[in-house]
């Protein structure tokens, strides 16, 4: 059972990225500016990194002959362990840059715990990751300023792009017996502790960029348990997972 | 016969970073370390960022190198811990990192000059350059765009 523990923690972590970072590389050659194309797939680029190393241990982890390769493209929706905000369809730009500020104000303070992890193999990924995590929250909270402080149309995109999410981040703070297991023996932190944190990032800069943060907080759930994703998952998994679907085992 | 570590850190200085071709892996600081183990000569090679392409092309470089020099049994080891920083880049690689026209890292968080006119006043364009290791910034004296190295 402690090993089936850390085998869901690490396929949360790193179907967290691998679905995120598939969403944000589907922009590639077609964002608004240059430069903007080029820090989207840059983003995807490092997700998708951090992906191969968690999922990487995930199948040392789990030792029934399967590679990380093999946890990204041949299992299917039900397997998956992402929350549902990361495989929500990009929407407009305003709402991906949404997306990915409200995922960095979590995935940078979940990083640095994991950094201090009792298990050696995540403190070494956490260190890594949370370089490019911090690098990330710096751009998508600049972004998010720019655009909510920005012109009537980009305030009002992301303001509906806020509406539209807030559902969804309540999810990064649930816990289930998984998250107690391993958060009993110092290996990642209790999901509720990163809350405060994420919360004080969150609202300075909603705040500075001028949007009303929403009050309600039902919170969507059944991603990160596997319970029921939403339908955007399978069809995405149609695009990332194509190549394997159409010829099994295809190799290069 | 087995050449010692440092004529193998000799060779390796001499395999260029295949994104940035005028410096070489070692400048980089991705190469931590270089031991014999028995009759196998283990590279610790850490990654610059978690999903940069260039790694697996890294590895390659550095094998053949090593075979080239008659190096057969070779171990490459990737080691994440501690994880890379740019303070590794040596200070001979970010006198040739300007020369080329890439602004050094440099711990004020931006670049300090602008690599062709040395002028100081400049802008950032985007936080993301043509490499994940790159930001693109803008020279508003020459007017000239030029890549910085980030500084993490």
């Amino acid at each position: 059972m402690p090993q089936d523990a850390l085998f869901q923690t690490l396929l949360r972590l790193g179907d967290n990225t691998l679905v995120l970072g598939h969403r944000v590389s589907e922009w590639c050659g077609k964002a608004p500016v240059l430069e903007e194309d080029i820090a989207l797939a840059n983003t995807a680029l490092d997700l998708i990194g951090q992906t191969q190393m968690w999922l990487g241990y995930a199948a040392e982890v789990e030792s029934a002959g399967r590679s990380a390769d093999d946890l990204a493209m041949l299992r299917d929706v039900w397997d998956f362990r992402n929350i549902l905000m990361v495989e929500r369809p990009n929407g407009d730009f305003g709402h991906t840059i949404m997306r990915q500020f409200l995922f960095d104000a979590w995935h940078r303070p979940l990083l640095a715990a994991l950094a201090q992890s009792n298990d050696h193999r995540i403190a070494e990924i956490a260190a890594k990751a949370v370089k490019e995590a911090t690098y990330h929250l710096e751009r998508s909270a600049e972004t998010v300023i720019a655009l909510g402080d920005g012109t009537e149309q980009s305030h009002a995109r992301m303001q509906d792009a806020l509406t539209l999410l807030w559902p969804y981040v309540g999810e990064m703070f649930e816990s289930d017996e998984v998250d107690a297991q391993m958060a009993a023996t110092g290996v990642v932190p209790a999901p509720e502790t990163l809350k405060d944190s994420w919360m004080q990032t969150v609202r300075a800069t909603l705040i500075e960029a001028t949007l009303a943060i929403p009050e309600d907080e039902f919170a969507h759930k059944g991603g990160r348990t596997g319970v029921r994703h939403t339908e955007h998952l399978g069809h995405m998994l149609t695009q990332m997972q194509w190549l394997q679907r159409a010829y099994p085992g295809a190799n290069w | 016969m087995k050449p010692d570590v440092q004529t193998v850190w000799g060779w390796l200085d001499k395999v260029p970073d295949p994104e940035i071709p005028v410096i070489s892996v070692v400048d980089l600081g991705i190469i931590r370390d270089v031991i014999w183990d028995g009759d196998t000569l283990e590279v610790a090679i850490t990654p610059t960022y978690s999903g940069c392409p260039a790694t697996s092309i890294i590895n390659l470089d550095v094998e053949t190198a090593l075979r080239d020099h008659g190096v057969d049994k070779i171990r490459l080891k990737m080691q994440l811990s501690p994880p890379w920083t740019t303070d590794w880049l040596s200070a001979k690689g970010a006198a040739k990192l300007e020369s080329y026209g890439i602004a050094p890292p440099s711990p004020a968080g931006g670049p300090s000059h602008c690599p062709r006119c040395r002028s100081s006043d400049l802008q950032k364009v985007s936080q993301f350059g043509s490499t994940p290791c790159k930001a693109h910034w803008r020279c508003l004296s020459c007017l000239e765009p030029f890549d910085y190295f980030k500084c993490i």
